[in-house]
C-alpha cells in the first residue's frame, strides 16, 4: 500500500465527471427502491428480486467494472502510468494499491447502498440486507481484482468486462444453469445466502465451491496484474 | 521564492555526484519480424549525448530500453554494469522524461512535482520539490492545474518530476517538441548546465541543430542501425563531406557542363531536360568555383538547387558509408 499511489488514483476516480457515474447506479437503486414502498410490495421477497437483480445483478458488475478497470486503465491509456512506474517501488505494490482503492470505492458505492436499501424496505428481516451487503462486498472484491487485472493486459478491458458481465454472467446464466457456477455474481449470491435465513433466496452455487473461487479469482488477479505490470513495456515509435 | 530561483540550484548543478555510465551491448529489438533496433553497442557517459535520427530510426526503441520500459530481444542494456530491464530499483538513479504528455491534468504543478518526491521517499520531499521547480523555473505557475498548463510549461514540469531525486542519468525523449523557442533555449541551457556538472544525460530529436548545440556526444541512429557517433564537429564534417548533387539552370547549360567537367570537383554531370544534374565531390571547392568558371565563359547562371539537402538523404549516407 502507497499513499501517495492511493491519492493520485482516488482523484483520477472521484475528481471527474466520473463520479456521477458511481454514484448514478445507487441512486437508481435508492429509486427502484422508494418506488416498491410507494406501491406497497416493499416485502421480503420483493426485496431479495430487487437485490438480486439489481443490487448483484447489475449494480454490482457494472461499478466493478467501472472501478476495477479505472483504477488503472485510463493511466496506461494516457501514458501517466509512466510517473510512477518510472520510481523505485516494486510494481505489485501499485498493483495491490489500486486493487485496495477499487476494493474501498465498491465498498462505498456498492456494499454500503446495499445495505441501506434492503434495511429502508425490510429492516433486519431475515438477514436479508446485511447478507447481500456481505454478497456484494465478498463479490466487489473479486471483480476488482478480475477487472484491474483486465485493465493491466489489454486495452479492451471495457469492452471485455461488459462482455462477461452481460453476457456470460447475464445471458448465458439465465438459460445454462451450469454457466452460473463461473460467476461472480452467482458467488456473490451464495454468500447473502449464508448470511440470510429467507426461504425466498435460494443460492445455485454451494458456498463450498463459491467461498474458494472468489478468493481465487481475486488472489489470481491480483498476483497476476503486479506480474504483469513488472513487465510493463512501451512501444517503440514505429 | 524568487532568490531562491536566482541562486545556482544544487539539483541543476549535481553536486559532486559519481559518474554513470549506460551501456548497451549489441542490443537489438525485434517486434515480430520487424527490426527496430539492430545490434547496437553504445556507451553513454557523463555529459549531454544527443540521439539524433529521423523519425522511425528506433530512437524511441533505444531510449525507451535505456529507461527500462523494453526488453532488449537480444544483447545487454545496464547502467554501472546492472541489467535496468525489470529492476525498479534502478530509478534511484535515472530520471525520465517521456515524451507523451504524461501528467495528471488534474494536478498542480506542485502536487505533481511533490508526489515524484515522495514516490522516491525522499528524506523532505517538500525541499526537494520546491528546489526542482526552481530549476525549471515553474515556481510562479507550480499552484495552476497542469491541465492549464503550456506544452512547454509541461514539459518543464515534466523536467523537474525527473530531477527531484537529483539522479545521476537523466533520459530525455524528443524533449524539445512543441516548446516555443524561448522555452526551447531554456531548457537547452538547463540541460548544459546539468551536462557540465558531470550528471549522464541522453536525450533524443530528429533535428540535427538542436543536438548540434546542447551535446558534445552524438549518436546517430538511422533505420535501427547506429549509424555515426562522434562529437558534433565530426557528425558535421562527415555530413558535409558527402558527395553533393545539385540542379542547375542556365543561359547555356551544355557549355557550363563542359567547363565543370574539366575541374575535378565535379564528380559527374548530366544534361537533363530540366537542366544540369552535377554531382560535387569536393563541396567547398565546387561552390566557389562555379560562380567563376560560369563567369569565365560568359553563360548565365540562373538557378542552383541542392538535390539532397534533406535529413533523410544525410542520414542515409552516413548509413551507407558506415555499413561499409
Amino acid at each position: 500500500m502507497n499513499t501517495v499511489i492511493a491519492g493520485i488514483t482516488y482523484r483520477a476516480l472521484l475528481g471527474r465527471r466520473r463520479i456521477w457515474m458511481l454514484i448514478l447506479l445507487p441512486l437508481v437503486l435508492f429509486a427502484l427502491a422508494g418506488l416498491l414502498r410507494i406501491v406497497g410490495a416493499d416485502d421480503e421477497r420483493t426485496t431479495i428480486l430487487l437485490m438480486q437483480h439489481f443490487a448483484i445483478g447489475t449494480m454490482l458488475p457494472l461499478l466493478g467494472l467501472i472501478i476495477g478497470t479505472g483504477v488503472i486503465a485510463p493511466e496506461i491509456d494516457d501514458g501517466t502510468i509512466l510517473h510512477l512506474l518510472s520510481k523505485p517501488i516494486s510494481r505489485p505494490v501499485i498493483t495491490q494499491t489500486k486493487f485496495l482503492v477499487a476494493v474501498s470505492l465498491l465498498v462505498l458505492f456498492a456494499a454500503l447502498p446495499t445495505y441501506v436499501t434492503g434495511s429502508l424496505l425490510i429492516g433486519n428481516e431475515g438477514g436479508v440486507a446485511a447478507g447481500f451487503a456481505v454478497g456484494a462486498l465478498a463479490g466487489g472484491i473479486a471483480y476488482a481484482g478480475v477487472f484491474l487485472l483486465l485493465g493491466v493486459v489489454t486495452r479492451h478491458a471495457v469492452t471485455i468486462g461488459v462482455t462477461y458481465a452481460l453476457v456470460w454472467e447475464g445471458a448465458v446464466g439465465n438459460f445454462v444453469p451450469g454457466a452460473r457456477r463461473f460467476s461472480i455474481q452467482q458467488w456473490a449470491k451464495s454468500i447473502a445466502d449464508q448470511f440470510s435465513d429467507s426461504l425466498a433466496l435460494k443460492a445455485d452455487v454451494t458456498l463450498g465451491f463459491a467461498l474458494p473461487a472468489l478468493m481465487l479469482v481475486t488472489v489470481i488477479g491480483v498476483v497476476w496484474a503486479g506480474l504483469r505490470l513488472g513487465r510493463f513495456s512501451l512501444a517503440g515509435d514505429e | 521564492m524568487n532568490q531562491t530561483a536566482a541562486l545556482p540550484s544544487p539539483v541543476a548543478q549535481g553536486g559532486g555526484m559519481p559518474p554513470a555510465v549506460i551501456e548497451l551491448g549489441q542490443a537489438s529489438r525485434f517486434y515480430g519480424n520487424v527490426v527496430a533496433v539492430n545490434d547496437i553497442t553504445m556507451t553513454v557517459g557523463p555529459g549531454v549525448t544527443g540521439l539524433l535520427g529521423p523519425n522511425g530510426a528506433g530512437k524511441s526503441t533505444l531510449l525507451h530500453m535505456m529507461a527500462g520500459f523494453l526488453a532488449p530481444s537480444n544483447g545487454s542494456v545496464t547502467l554501472d554494469g546492472r541489467p535496468i530491464w525489470r529492476n525498479h530499483e534502478i530509478y534511484r538513479s535515472i530520471g525520465l522524461v517521456p515524451e507523451r504528455e504524461g501528467v495528471y491534468g488534474f494536478l498542480t504543478g506542485w502536487q505533481f512535482v511533490l508526489s515524484s518526491a515522495k514516490l522516491h521517499k525522499l528524506p523532505n520531499p517538500e525541499d526537494a520539490a520546491l528546489k526542482a521547480l526552481a530549476t525549471v523555473e515553474m515556481e510562479a505557475a507550480k499552484d495552476r492545474k497542469v491541465e492549464t498548463y503550456s506544452k512547454g510549461m509541461r514539459q518543464r514540469v515534466k523536467v523537474a518530476a525527473a530531477l527531484v531525486h537529483n539522479p545521476r542519468v537523466l533520459l530525455l525523449d524528443e524533449p524539445f517538441n512543441g516548446m516555443d523557442p524561448r522555452q526551447r533555449l531554456h531548457l537547452m541551457d538547463l540541460i548544459r548546465t546539468m551536462g557540465a556538472a558531470g550528471r549522464t544525460i541522453l536525450f533524443s530529436s530528429h533535428i540535427l541543430e538542436e543536438v548540434e548545440r546542447v551535446a558534445q556526444q552524438i549518436e546517430v541512429l538511422v533505420a535501427g542501425r547506429h549509424a555515426a557517433s562522434g562529437d558534433f564537429r565530426e557528425i558535421r564534417r562527415r555530413m558535409t563531406d558527402r558527395p553533393h548533387l545539385f540542379n542547375i539552370r542556365s543561359s547555356d547549360d551544355r557549355r557550363l557542363a563542359a567547363a565543370l567537367i574539366a575541374d575535378g570537383s565535379s564528380g559527374a554531370v548530366a544534361l537533363t531536360p530540366g537542366g544540369l544534374e552535377v554531382q560535387a565531390v569536393d563541396f567547398r571547392r565546387f561552390t566557389w568555383l562555379l560562380p567563376r568558371v560560369a563567369r569565365d565563359i560568359g553563360v548565365r547562371v540562373w538557378q542552383v538547387a541542392p538535390a539532397d539537402e534533406d535529413l533523410e538523404s544525410v542520414f542515409s549516407y552516413l548509413i551507407t558509408r558506415s555499413g561499409q
